[in-house]
């Protein structure tokens, strides 16, 4: 496992090189530039600004410096937060989104998958129909909805949490946004698992399990959960990358210091340097992530082996 | 993504009613919110201050929501009284020769840094020289220019040293220009010509701005920095009028969402919010009237015309027909509604000094407006049978899409078929730039309060010529008013130039730009103004409220 391990990460840095420089060179093909404004600056003082970014070099120049500063991680400075280096602005944001994100995770899990797992074996039941008709509603009803809504009635109406803040991510600043970040997750996962778990409980070894006069719980618990749980792991590794990352929604309207905004705020600034930043970071995310997923795969199916 | 949903209007309303049956809920503070709120007897102050800095070095700083935090921390040698006019800051008088060239500035005695080292005039030379060298990329720039040497320092052609700024004494602080200027105080007064603390600069380079490092001149020093969180300022006790600043603490959240806001306003989280939903308006009008602040500000919204060869506007009575036939008032009242001012001119009322200019038809009924545009419309070869196709082009944002909408409307009955397309803010202003539009939204918010600062971006050089309008007449106006020492005799030449850009139809102006704050009435020294500056030194909280 170490070997495949070790394989992958090395994969991983061609993938990487083709994502970062699609990304940089689709971003500097896109019409409009980090300084285009009501007010467009006087020649002189674009091409003062021009040369401080380097922007003046050729384009090729540009892109093998920016690979020479990141091969030593530097990330370069952000064009619109000047005082910081976008890696500062990562690392800064991110412990925030990742606390608030696995929050989310885990509770989408620990809600989700029970409530799957009780509408599959209660399948066609009033259960089963509350379970995917509330579900197909927290898919439904988009988070810049929910999120406003919850701030409202329990941060202004009811007084009962803060209506936004960050508070170094205190439980009751962190409460209402863990809910609204998580309310669509749960939905997903809820309708991954119930159409799993109906697909598992109909196969051979369970009805052999069956067979053998085991409890119907025993049976689910010990036979079906685990093979049940792959749509879901699988499933996993893009959502917490996407979800730890953070989502500009929640932080706008929550105020908190994360690094959802940077992925859309970057690219409408025409924030070159943040735009690379954040897509280096998401994808090595990705990719790591997703190898966490592939190797998780190996203890819950017996069938899948990395022994090469 | 959508700051104004259908379904977030609907919770506004149904929480309009809860409140109304709720009244104390609003007040009553959970104890979760008691690690938050401030104490009664401290003088805690937090706004919602819109965005996130884009830096705290005020040289680089241009929106209102990063200068409001450095003018907090910089004093410039002139600052602002809490209605906005200019008065001493740490100059405490200046005077100019006769001939308005030669400049002295005299700071006052015994000023001091935040960290205890004298502030002198060699810190006012240092900080004008460091904003003008290219390396800086100053956005305002051309605003120093009337300074002796200026343009050939920005532009690299001559050492900083050149600059037309000395300080024969630690207090004393000469200006050189090359022609007189009645903007200089204005341009002195913004917070990215402030003196600056050399020592600290030249110490810690581009970290200078941390809190750790960071050494000011106002009424404030930086405590915290914590990006998209929050920036806290705590008194800085060597501020030369320390002893009348009451605050303890002012809290800057950067909350970009105005709905976010409201809703810290009303959880009593925020004592000020700077913005407000427009969807909300009507709402906060009715429940929040003591906290809603409506005032003009220096900022015009209107359409350009393409007036290059081949762009169907560059007939100009079609110009005028489209200028007669759109009514202001129905956008200001109907659509927005926030008591935006309908504007028959150019340059925004707020501006007092300012002559103002008119359009010549400004008091005619609407039917002869109508009468004399389809006329117009007639005598360019265009009718309801013969229709002319325009493009308006908008950057993207709900507001303007109605307003082009609105627009479309309006001139359909002069036989104009109008297309929208919207792009994104960047795309646009610079096909906007480059000429690749026919009719195009614009807005222009002042750096200076000085019409020059408008009228200036119809000159023919000028890189904000949207229109590209070239017209040595115009030209010849707007260079006078930049080298006319006489304060009548300018207002006459930017009359005349604003009255050029309404006769010849260059713009098609829309409104003068209002902005609303809500502030708590527990607040006391915070005064509306038309540039929108709140000094923190001036406010205080009634705590017994």
């Amino acid at each position: 496992m170490l070997s495949y391990t070790l394989k992958r990460l090395l994969q991983a840095i061609p993938t990487l090189l083709v994502v970062i420089t699609l990304s940089f060179f689709l971003m500097r093909v896109a019409p409009g530039g980090p300084f285009d404004g009501e007010r467009r600056l006087p020649p002189e003082i674009e091409q003062n600004l021009r040369a401080a970014y380097h922007l003046d070099e050729p384009l090729p120049m540009q892109y093998l410096r920016y690979l020479g500063d990141l091969v030593q991680g530097d990330l370069g400075p952000s064009f619109k937060y000047k005082d910081f280096d976008v890696s500062e602005l990562i690392s800064q944001g991110f412990p925030a989104s990742l606390e608030l994100g696995m929050w989310a995770i885990l509770a989408a899990l620990l809600i989700g998958v029970p409530l799957g797992v009780i509408a599959a074996i209660r399948r066609n039941s009033t259960a089963d129909y509350v379970v995917m008709s509330t579900a197909l509603a927290g898919i439904a009803v988009p988070n810049f909805v929910i999120a406003p809504l919850l701030a409202l009635v329990f941060g202004v109406l009811l007084g009962w949490l803060p209506a936004g803040g960050w508070n170094g991510g205190a439980w009751q600043n962190l409460l209402l946004p863990v809910v609204a970040l998580s309310i669509q997750q749960i939905a997903y996962i809820a309708r991954m698992m119930r159409a799993s778990m109906i697909e598992v409980l109909g196969s051979h070894y369970i009805r052999t399990a069956r067979a053998k006069g085991l409890s119907e719980w025993k049976v689910i618990l010990r036979h079906a959960l685990r093979p049940a749980m792959l749509p879901v792991v699988s499933y996993l590794g893009p959502a917490i990358a996407g979800i730890i990352t953070g989502s500009v929604v929640i932080e706008q309207i929550f105020g908190i210091p994360g690094i959802g905004r940077y992925f859309v705020q970057g690219a409408l600034n025409r924030d070159y340097t943040l735009v690379m930043g954040t897509v280096v970071f998401y994808g090595a995310l990705i990719l790591l992530l997703n190898l966490i997923v592939d190797l998780l795969y190996s203890m819950l199916d017996p069938q899948i082996r990395y022994d090469d | 993504m959508s700051p104004t949903s259908p379904m977030q209007c609907a919770a506004s309303l149904s929480a309009g009613l809860l409140l109304s049956v709720l009244p104390l809920s609003l007040g009553a503070s959970g104890s979760a919110m008691a690690a938050e709120s401030t104490s009664q007897s401290e003088q805690i102050l937090r706004i919602a201050n819109g965005a996130e800095p884009g830096s705290l070095d005020p040289q680089q700083t241009n929106g209102t929501w990063e200068t409001r935090i450095t003018r907090d921390l910089f004093e410039p040698l002139i600052a602002y009284s809490a209605d906005g006019k200019l008065i001493p800051g740490l100059a405490e008088r200046w005077e100019s020769s006769a001939d308005g060239v030669s400049w002295t500035f005299h700071l006052r005695e015994g000023l001091e840094w935040s960290d205890g080292t004298p502030l002198t005039a060699e810190d006012a030379v240092f900080a004008l020289r460091r904003l003008l060298t290219p390396a800086t990329a100053a956005h305002n720039a051309t605003l120093y220019y009337p300074i002796v040497n200026t343009r050939a320092v920005n532009t690299g052609a001559l050492a900083p040293e050149q600059l037309g700024v000395a300080a024969p004494d630690a207090q004393t602080l000469t200006i050189t220009l090359s022609h007189p200027s009645a903007t200089l105080e204005q341009t002195l007064a913004m917070s990215e010509a402030a003196p600056l603390p050399r020592h600290v600069i030249t110490a810690n380079g581009a970290d200078w701005t941390r809190p750790a490092n960071m050494v000011t001149s106002g009424a404030f020093v930086l405590n915290e920095w914590t990006p998209q969180s929050h920036i806290t300022l705590t008194p800085n006790a060597r501020y030369h009028a320390a002893d009348t600043v009451a605050l303890d603490e002012v809290v800057y959240l950067p909350i970009e969402e105005s709905h976010a806001a409201l809703n810290r306003f009303r959880a009593s989280e925020v004592e000020i919010a700077y913005g407000v939903p427009a969807s909300h308006y009507t709402w906060i009008q009715d429940n929040l009237a003591a906290a809603l602040h409506t005032y003009p500000i220096l900022g015009e919204y209107f359409y350009v015309f393409n007036l290059r060869e081949g762009s169907p506007v560059a007939d100009q009575r079609i110009r005028r027909a489209l200028n007669l036939a759109t009514r202001r008032e129905v956008i200001t009242e109907r659509i927005l509604g926030m008591g935006q001012i309908p504007s028959w001119h150019f340059v925004p009322r707020a501006l007092g000094e300012h002559q103002g200019a008119r359009f010549d038809f400004a008091d005619w009924s609407m039917d002869r407006r109508m009468a004399k545009a389809r006329e117009l419309m007639a005598d360019a070869g265009y009718g309801p049978e013969t229709p002319l196709e325009l493009t308006l082009r908008y950057n993207t944002l709900e507001d303007h899409k109605k307003i082009a909408v609105a627009l479309g409307a309006m001139w359909k009955p002069l036989g104009v078929k109008v297309t929208l397309t919207n792009t994104e803010a960047a795309v646009h202003y610079r096909d906007l730039a480059l000429g690749d539009f026919e009719v195009g939204r614009y807005g222009m918010i002042a750096t200076i309060a000085d019409a020059y600062d408008f009228l200036n971006a119809f000159s023919s050089d000028n890189t904000s010529n949207a229109p590209g309008l070239s017209s040595p007449t115009y030209d010849a106006l707007i260079e006078a008013a930049a080298r006319e020492g006489d304060v009548g005799t300018r207002q006459r030449q930017l009359h005349d130039a604003e009255q050029y850009l309404l006769d010849n139809d260059v713009v098609l102006p829309l409104y003068d730009y209002v902005t609303s704050s809500l502030v708590d009435p527990a607040i006391s020294g915070w005064a509306p103004n038309a540039l929108d500056v709140h000094p923190s030194r001036y406010l205080q909280l009634d705590t017994s409220h």
